[in-house]
């Protein structure tokens, strides 16, 4: 399957909400005007004034940190773009939370038997050839779905045929590794909240680095610490037959 | 009425009020959820069950496998008299660790997943098989000192028989997840202060995590030897002080070091809340202990000995503090404050841990060696035998 993505081209955002409504109708959550991010909206539509809207949502980076950092693998990404959560594996530790780059792991916190929450990418519709709810309802195009390759593309194209209107930037085209999930801008991103400071390269790989030298310290570690020991101690033994030998001969006198 | 109470000494009293607080705590935490318990948010989901329970607990057992390396490995006999309180300590604290992993995973009735799920790309996931096979290698570590008690002969030789494989698989567990509590944090680049960011953090928790278990040696020989009006092992002591300026040594030079490659001075001396807690763990924590250390007529004395340890235990905390809550405040515009049950909690498992070492330092064999294992420990292979 294509993988897929979506375009959100904030200069087009009317505010209206209607995303957010569908995607609240969508995942059978309970409905509400919420502007941050919680167990009960998987996206909120932030009004930054001069009639500037962001959106905000779960990136489905190509290369997710939710997905690294789950100790017991309870976050997948598919193969058509997708990053999912599998609430019966999981074990509630929060670090997927800790580590996302953008904040958008949310947690059931007044539950006793919470989860984690955030959006799926309209999963089921993918799989039925529809596109996000979101998109579907979003009157103006500012939200899009389509092929990954054809939306960066289009996202190009806007950028070259009206550089006056963006900043030149395609967020979510690089940030960490990429995402699935692109936005367009005419007010540079980090005066709209977008985390300005993330490496190029997905996140995953710091971690790796530390964790690839598991096995060396394992193998180098063990022989080292099994040879000094063996090392020191033989001169003790050593030391001690000696003594005993000794002692052997000045009976046999 | 008045009998029960004369029983209650203070300290009792202050460990019965804890327990009180703790319990009523639980009680929330596992009938209303986290969210009522604490002070955690979507911004802010690690918090103090975190930042001290656990990366604290864990790095301040480390004199276990310290001790047991320096003398099972390196075959320095003379801190065998330490050995013990720091296998007692390390094993208490990993089971404490756990306990209070109960409290903060939300679902902590799914704590065996880390079993049968794999995640080998995650930290955490091996962070939990280490700290799973070291509470286990520990458990073995400190079984000697119960089968002594219990006069059981046979395990107690098989036990013994093991030891140096033991030290070594609970030295390579040890430096794996000490350091990977630190690597834990290697993916929040953006997120956590520059001060503490580095790529460094797996071996900056390795080496402050020795240093804080051999302070942690000395402070509890020292409260031990105040408790129970025994004689306190002076001489090895102040040696393992010596030990302590060398690794604090080393720490600084490491991390002026990674400042240097970083080019984050600047943010030591720009007058922020960051810096100032920067300044406080590495002046008060780091830099006055090697100090005092160094100085030979500070380190003989129990008194100078014990502040000392005891800076360095405040500087290990500090530290950990900062890296898992001040440091990523900043970012996470939360402003995180635990919750007064999230703090009796805490308080409740320390002094849980607490009680447990009195406990186990009165009835079991941990500082007074029986007058029978010294006669095993002549007849057998003295690398071999637990303590004499
Ligand atoms: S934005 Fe966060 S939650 Fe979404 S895929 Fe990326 S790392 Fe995972
Ligand atoms: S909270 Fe759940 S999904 Fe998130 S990292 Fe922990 S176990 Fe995985």
């Amino acid at each position: 399957m294509a993988r897929k993505a979506m375009l959100i081209d904030i200069t087009r955002c009317i505010g209206c909400g209607l995303c957010r409504d569908a995607c609240k109708e969508q995942n059978g959550l309970p409905a509400g005007e919420e502007t941050k991010l919680n167990a009960n909206a998987y996206t909120v539509v932030q009004d930054y004034g001069h009639d500037v809207y962001v959106r905000r949502l779960c990136m489905h980076c190509e290369v997710p940190t939710c997905v690294s950092v789950c100790p017991v693998g309870a976050f997948t990404k598919t193969a058509d773009g997708p990053v999912l959560y599998e609430e019966s594996k999981c074990i509630g530790c929060r670090y997927c939370m800790q580590a996302c780059p953008y904040q958008v792991p949310t947690y059931t916190w007044d539950q006793t038997e919470p989860r984690v929450r955030k959006c799926i990418f309209c999963h089921s519709r993918l799989a039925q050839g529809l596109p996000t709810a979101c998109a579907e309802a979003c009157p103006t195009g500012a939200t899009i779905f389509g092929d990954r390759e054809e939306l960066i593309a289009e996202a190009q194209r806007r950028l070259r045929e009206e550089p006056e209107k963006y900043v030149d930037h395609i967020y979510g085209l690089t940030e960490a590794g990429g995402s699935s999930v692109f936005f367009l801008s005419a007010i540079p991103f980090e005066q709209l909240g977008f985390p300005g400071n993330l490496p190029k390269h997905p996140l995953p790989l710091l971690t790796w680095n530390a964790l690839s030298k598991i096995p060396d310290i394992v193998a180098v570690g063990g022989t080292a610490l099994y040879g000094l020991w063996w090392i020191i101690n033989r001169r003790d033994e050593v030391g001690r037959l000696h003594a005993k030998l000794k002692e052997m001969e000045d009976r046999k006198e | 009425m008045k009998k029960l109470l004369g029983q209650l000494t203070f300290w009792r009293a202050v460990l019965v009020m804890l327990l009180g607080l703790g319990l009523y705590a639980t009680y929330v935490r596992f009938t209303q959820g986290l969210g009522a318990a604490t002070n955690l948010s979507d911004q802010f989901p690690w918090g103090l069950w975190i930042g001290f329970d656990i990366l604290c607990g864990v790095g301040l057992a480390a004199g276990g496998f310290t001790l047991c390396a320096i003398v099972y490995i390196f075959n320095i006999q003379a801190y065998k008299a330490v050995i013990r309180p720091a296998v007692l300590t390390a094993f208490l604290g990993y089971l404490l660790v756990i306990f209070a992993l109960l409290y903060d995973l939300g679902r902590p009735e799914r704590i065996w997943h880390a079993i049968v799920m794999w995640n080998p790309s995650s930290v955490m996931f091996e962070v939990a098989w280490c700290v799973m096979l070291y509470t286990t290698v520990l458990a073995l570590e400190f079984s000697p000192i119960l089968f002594e008690k219990l006069g059981w002969e046979r395990p107690l030789r098989i036990v013994r028989a093991i030891t140096v494989p033991l030290v070594i698989v609970g030295v390579l567990l040890s430096t794996l997840h000490q350091s990977s509590l630190g690597s834990l944090y290697l993916i929040v680049p953006e997120k956590l202060h520059p001060l503490w960011y580095s790529s460094l953090l797996p071996v900056f928790f390795f080496v402050s995590a020795i240093g804080a278990g051999c302070a942690m040696v000395i402070f509890e020989s020292f409260m031990s030897s105040r408790a129970f009006k025994r004689e306190i092992e002076m001489p090895q002591l102040a040696q393992l002080g010596r030990v302590l300026v060398v690794i604090l040594m080393i720490y600084t030079v490491m991390k002026l070091q990674d400042l240097a490659d970083r080019r984050a001075w600047v943010h030591v001396v720009t007058p922020t809340l960051e810096a100032m807690l920067y300044w406080a763990e590495m002046g008060l924590g780091v830099l006055l202990p090697m100090i005092l250390l160094a100085r030979p007529h500070v380190r003989r004395h129990p008194t100078g000995l014990f502040c000392s340890a005891l800076l360095v235990v405040l500087g290990f905390v500090l530290n950990r503090m900062n890296v898992s809550i001040t440091g990523m405040e900043a970012w996470a515009r939360a402003g995180y404050f635990p919750s007064w049950m999230e703090i009796a909690v805490t308080m409740m498992i320390v002094a849980l841990g607490i009680t447990a070492f009195a406990l186990a330092a009165r009835h079991l064999p941990v500082f007074s060696p029986t007058a029978r294992e010294e006669k095993t420990t002549m007849t057998e292979s003295p690398h071999l035998a637990w303590a004499e």
